[in-house]
């Protein structure tokens, strides 16, 4: 298969607005006459479907949640990077683009890059006219600060809880549509199965969470939006329900997965408190700015309180080992750092799991109530997790899983190898290389939706001849036929392990084989031990109750059962990848323990096609070339 | 035109819970400036029966406006009472099971929860208030007397109404006074309440002026509270009588 | 610590349901309630009988998801916390703790502590957003907005949705979650355009829905996990009152 990213020609900072202009239209009075099927209600899906239906397409919209206004964006708190140099700091589409792609390691498409700096203004305006309450300045304008190691202030936000209040918006926006009646909603239903009939995306099969039925739905294009697949480590800081279901089931009918071993681990979480553990919290990055990350410098006084540690016997190891970015290197770095001085002994905490994040001085230096100001409300979050207040002893935080580059493959047009899905937001793999900056991933999910997919997808429309299939069509009774077997499956182990269970050991597995630190050894025993726990899950798992009504049980297993399959594809792109190169560290190919890229080898999208069952999948390569940037050793020293 | 909007504006009013709680608040904003009114016109007393009676015959002469004042208090209660029934029972309905579990205490003080019961309790009194003092039923004054026969025998008011000896002889009656007390204890009750949600409802306040206008509707309950018992407890304990008036006042 | 928890049990809408008592052992203090019920549904699950089902998604008080009446109060009745942030270090060991749904009749039930709040989207539906659609917009800049407005609009805009407010009121009046939206948009000059139809299609369809009206007893603002103010309520009316002003309710 030849990966072709149809990426126009052109110089770089042209491509889009040629592209747009080349692109084909779909005249307004035929535009009814297309139906498209939109798969998740996060920023990427609510914007996709929402600025679609404006357009005048028939859309149908589906997501897990009870109502789409809970998707995962919701919880984005820091904010929302944009190239407009409200500031006068020297930020310009073409910064925003190199940070982006330096940022992710080199392992982004430049056009796409590009394309994304350059509408990352359009959001802003946009969100700004639904009404979004940004933070302002007394003047009246738009307030900006800096995040996640960006030199310049380009992060819009709106208090600690940006994704909110964006995610409210297109909610808002996909609402007017529904009440319109130019979005059909079908909340608390889930993707089961993409249909493709002749090579052609052209309709999913869901079941109704509320009573278990099963229908087709058949349409002219798939949209999945459907966010990122972080639990496969079982803790992260996705939400409970964020799963690879659909965009693993669309892979196993053709789509190829790309990078799936690009897994971002965010450094200020709050640490593990024991087995029962649901999820991890994450403590904005903002605390960064003004808090200070140490460990003690012997082992032997981690257990002591932190006061009775005086400052020569800390160890202040990003200050230390990053002079010029301190205690604000980017995630990736920031992380891996930790878990070095943890694994020296040096970890605080229950488990020893865990590092200060220090106010102490900031508190002095400002005094109290400013950093209250400040940080508040996360002081109060991490009071109500911890039962520890901050203000008198420093925080504990340790690294966990928050988000996932890899996805989908998609071309520029945001469509997968498989002509008619497109896939947008966390779902795809385009636009973060190996590593996401911070407030960028709400960026791209908008830009996905609100104004690049409304103009591929007419495209794709006008250049093909369109054959109109119904859900009669015997790929649906097929499709069907699998969803309703797999879950007669699922009921009939009727085992002695719950999916929990089974779940919790694959993510701990995957934390230890798979996680910061990753190395041929571990991969390998990965691999074995992977289709070990498939086998036990198949043949021991219990899940109750029926398909008839609301099992929250069933549909968990059903979204376990596909992490036990796409962890392997991820414990197997990261063997393969030998290099080092943003979130994936591999052991073997480091330099003074920072990421090592071999360029020569590995400057490539790898994406995976499958094969089947029992079957490796076959790994595609589509090459990067770097016109505009130089391809560097990415330095934070 | 005007028809359509009116119908407009009338269905929005009475077809809508928002529009029925401007109804009861504009309705309650009125009978509260009538129990305002009606305070001042008792506290008269104090001033001996020749101004209280002067007051009375004015208001009873002047038919013309006594009517329609009357018939406006009456649609205001009709209006309230319809718009109160009417919203309970819809509330009722919204919610019909109730919690087992113990709640935690919510900021739901007394007055607000039960502004039903003390209005309707209210309104019982009023009827009896009316027959009383203003039909004047004998059967019902429990001091066996006629008030219709109360009138003013010498003087420059000779033949008026004496509505003065009629209110100091109606509240000689404990019970009479007793119930009378309770009905204004029940009707501030509802006011404390009433009057700051009246400018909730309708929309006057904003957080900077809220605790004043909780404080004024406590404030101004508690005065009328006042400024009504006065009346019985002057007449019971004996400060003011049927033949001298308030002594202190005159 | 130990506890006994009295959780309702319901198989499906058409269900009489009824409470059910667990003893659940050793929880650990640090564990948020809903790993305490995750727990508890895995041994559930181990012995081959269904797991509670409890909506929830973020656990971390974002996304409103979870909805627990927790010992008669909503979210359990710790300031600003919603249900998945409160922590077990809040209750005593050997408590017995009371675990309800939401009860409303605008929110039927679906199965056990899950109810359908879909009439929310509704209300949203009718009114709850700027009619902007993709492309086309001024520059982000053109409008400046007072920083003191926008904060405002933003205490508002941070309603999570989760129905608390409907659960807590004894008239299960969903006035606080239309407040809130009606507040957040009528407060950017980018909303101000359409408020007036913005409220009164929003009220209407609250109407339609089967919530109660607002009797001001403050429990939604007691129990709203992102303090939304009583205030809102009282620009929703002043909106609401502004509307029939200048259109006259059409
Ligand atoms: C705690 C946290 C904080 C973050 N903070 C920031 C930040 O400050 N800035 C930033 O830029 N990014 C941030 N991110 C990342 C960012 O929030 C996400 O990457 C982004 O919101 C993903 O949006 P999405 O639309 O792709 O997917 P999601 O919002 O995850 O939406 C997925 C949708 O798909 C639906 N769905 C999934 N599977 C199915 C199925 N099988 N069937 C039907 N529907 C399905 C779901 O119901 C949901 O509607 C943060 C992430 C986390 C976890
Ligand atoms: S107003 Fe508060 S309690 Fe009501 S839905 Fe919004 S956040 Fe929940
Ligand atoms: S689970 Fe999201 S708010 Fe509680």
């Amino acid at each position: 298969m030849k990966l072709d990213a149809h990426i126009p020609s052109g110089p770089l900072t042209q491509k889009w607005d040629q592209h747009r202009f080349d692109m084909k239209l779909v005249n307004p009075a035929n535009k009814r006459k297309f139906d498209v099927i939109v798969v998740g209600a996060g920023l990427a899906g609510a914007s996709a479907a929402a600025s679609l239906a404006e357009l005048g397409y028939n859309v149908k919209c589906f997501c897990f949640q009870d109502s789409p206004r809970r998707a995962h964006s919701i919880a984005a708190q820091g904010g929302i990077n944009a190239a407009k140099n409200y500031k006068n700091d020297g930020d310009s589409v073409h910064r925003l683009f190199y940070d982006t792609v330096k940022g992710g390691d080199f392992r982004a498409r430049e056009a796409n890059v590009h394309r994304l700096a350059q509408v990352s203004v359009s959001i802003i305006d946009q969100c700004v006219a639904q009404g979004v309450p940004f933070a302002r300045e007394y003047g009246g304008l738009l307030d900006n600060r800096s995040f996640g190691g960006a030199q310049v202030s380009r992060t819009f936000y709106a208090r600690g809880q940006t994704g909110q209040q964006l995610l409210l918006g297109a909610y808002q926006a996909l609402s007017r549509q529904i009440g319109l009646g130019r979005v059909e909603m079908y909340p608390r239903t889930e993707m089961l199965e993409l249909v493709v009939v002749d090579g052609h995306a052209k309709g999913i099969v869901v079941r109704d969470l509320i009573n278990g039925v099963v229908t087709s739905h058949a349409a002219d294009a798939v949209v999945l939006a459907t966010g990122g697949y972080g639990n496969v480590f079982f803790l992260s800081t996705n939400a409970k329900g964020c799963n690879v279901t659909a965009t693993y089931r669309a892979h196993k009918m053709g789509a190829t997965f790309a990078n799936p071993c690009y897994t971002q681990i965010h450094p200020t979480c709050i640490p593990v408190s024991g087995d029962h553990q649901s999820k991890l919290t994450l403590m904005s990055e903002s605390l960064r700015n003004d808090g200070r990350v140490w460990v003690p410098k012997r082992k032997e006084d981690c257990g002591k309180t932190p006061a009775s540690i005086p400052d020569s016997d800390r160890d202040y190891y990003l200050e230390r080992k990053y002079p010029s970015f301190g205690n604000l290197a980017p995630r990736d770095i920031a992380s891996r750092a930790a878990k070095e001085v943890c694994d020296e002994g040096r970890g605080v905490g229950p488990g020893s799991l865990g590092v200060y994040l220090d106010f102490a001085d900031a508190i002095a230096r400002l005094t109290e109530p400013v950093v209250r100001e400040r940080y508040g409300n996360l002081f109060d979050m991490y009071e109500r997790i911890t039962g520890e207040n901050a203000y008198q002893q420093p925080m504990r935080i340790y690294p966990a899983v928050h988000y996932t580059m890899g996805g989908l493959w998609v071309d520029y047009n945001l469509m997968s190898n498989l002509p008619g899905l497109f896939v947008l937001g966390e779902a795809n793999f385009s636009d973060h290389g190996a590593n996401r900056l911070g407030a960028s991933a709400l960026m791209q999910g908008l830009a996905d939706g609100y104004f690049i997919l409304p103009y591929t997808i007419g495209h794709y429309f006008a250049s093909q001849k369109q054959t109109r299939i119904t859900t009669d069509h015997p790929e649906f009774k097929k499709a069907q036929e699998t969803v309703s077997a797999r879950t007669r499956r699922l009921l009939a182990v009727k085992g002695k392990r719950t999916a929990t269970s089974i779940h919790r050991e694959l993510g701990k597995l995957m934390w230890e084989h798979c996680g910061m630190a990753r190395s041929k050894e571990s991969l390998t025993a990965a691999l074995q031990k992977i289709p070990a726990l498939r086998e036990e899950f198949w043949s021991n798992v219990r899940v109750t109750g029926e398909n008839g009504s609301l099992n929250q049980d069933l549909e968990y297993a059903g979204r376990v059962a596909d992490f036990l399959e796409f962890g392997e594809l991820l414990c197997l792109d990261a063997l393969t990848r030998e290099e080092s190169c943003g979130g994936h560290f591999r052991v073997e190919h480091q330099e003074a323990g920072e990421c090592k890229r071999d360029d020569a080898h590995f400057s490539h999208v790898a994406a995976w096609e499958y094969q089947g069952e029992g079957k490796s999948p076959t790994r595609h390569i589509e090459p990067l070339t770097f016109d505009e940037v130089h391809l560097a050793t990415r330095s934070y020293k | 035109m005007i028809g359509a909007h009116g119908m407009k504006l009338a269905a929005q009013l009475f077809g809508t819970t928002l529009g029925r709680k401007y109804l009861m608040a504009l309705s309650g904003a009125g009978l509260f400036g009538f129990t305002v009114v009606h305070m001042l016109g008792n506290l008269q007393l104090f001033l001996g029966p020749e101004s209280l009676n002067r007051y009375a015959q004015f208001l009873q002469s002047n038919k013309e406006l006594l009517w329609p004042a009357r018939l406006g208090l009456l649609s205001m209660v009709a209006i309230h009472l319809w718009s109160a029934i009417k919203l309970t029972a819809e509330n009722k309905a919204a919610r019909p099971v109730q919690y087992i579990g113990d709640p935690n205490p919510v900021a739901a003080t007394f007055a607000s929860r039960t502004m039903l019961m003390s209005g309707l309790i209210v309104a019982a009194f009023a009827i009896y208030h009316i027959l009383h003092f203003t039909v004047q039923v004998p059967e019902i004054n429990f001091v066996s007397v006629d008030f219709k026969t109360f009138h003013v025998a010498e003087g420059a008011q000779k033949g008026f109404h004496d509505v003065y000896r009629m209110m100091v002889t109606g509240f000689q009656n404990p019970f009479v006074s007793g119930f009378y007390i309770l009905a204004v204890g029940l009707l501030c009750l509802h006011l404390s309440h009433g009057l700051s949600a009246l400018f909730q409802t309708l929309g006057l306040r904003n957080h900077a002026w809220w605790p004043l206008i909780q404080r004024f509707g406590i404030v101004a309950s508690l005065l009328l509270f006042l400024g009504y018992i006065t009346v019985p407890v002057a007449v019971l304990s004996g400060l003011v009588t049927a033949t001298t008036g308030c002594d202190c006042c005159k | 610590m130990n506890l006994t928890l009295k959780i309702w049990r319901q198989k499906d809408a058409k269900d009489i349901g009824g409470f059910e008592t667990h003893e659940v052992r050793e929880v650990n203090p640090d564990m948020s309630f809903l790993e305490m019920l995750d727990v508890v549904n895995e041994g559930l699950i181990l012995r081959g009988i269904e797991p509670i089902a409890f909506d929830s998604d973020c656990r971390e008080g974002i996304c409103g998801a979870c909805s627990l009446v927790i010992n008669g109060t909503a979210h359990g009745g710790h300031k600003a916390t919603t249900a998945c942030q409160l922590h077990m270090r809040k209750f005593s060991d050997g408590e017995t703790i009371t675990v309800e749904p939401w009860r409303a009749r605008a929110f039927p039930m679906v199965k056990d502590l899950v109810c359908d709040r879909s009439a929310f989207d509704r209300i949203i539906q009718a009114g709850g957003f700027v009619s902007v659609s993709t492309g086309g917009v001024p520059d982000a800049n053109a409008i400046p907005v007072a920083k003191e407005d926008s904060d405002q609009a933003m205490d508002a805009a941070q309603c999570i949705g989760c129905g608390a407010c409907v659960a807590a009121c004894k008239n299960a009046s969903a006035m606080l979650f239309v407040a809130a939206k009606v507040s957040h948009l009528a407060l950017m000059p980018q909303g101000k355009v359409e408020r007036e139809r913005r409220a009164l299609n929003m009220v209407a369809q609250m109407d339609t829905e089967g919530f109660g009206a607002c009797s001001v007893t403050g429990s939604c603002e007691a129990v709203c996990p992102k303090e939304i103010r009583l205030d809102f309520i009282a620009r929703l009316n002043r909106e609401y009152g502004r509307a029939l002003l200048h259109r006259g309710g059409g």
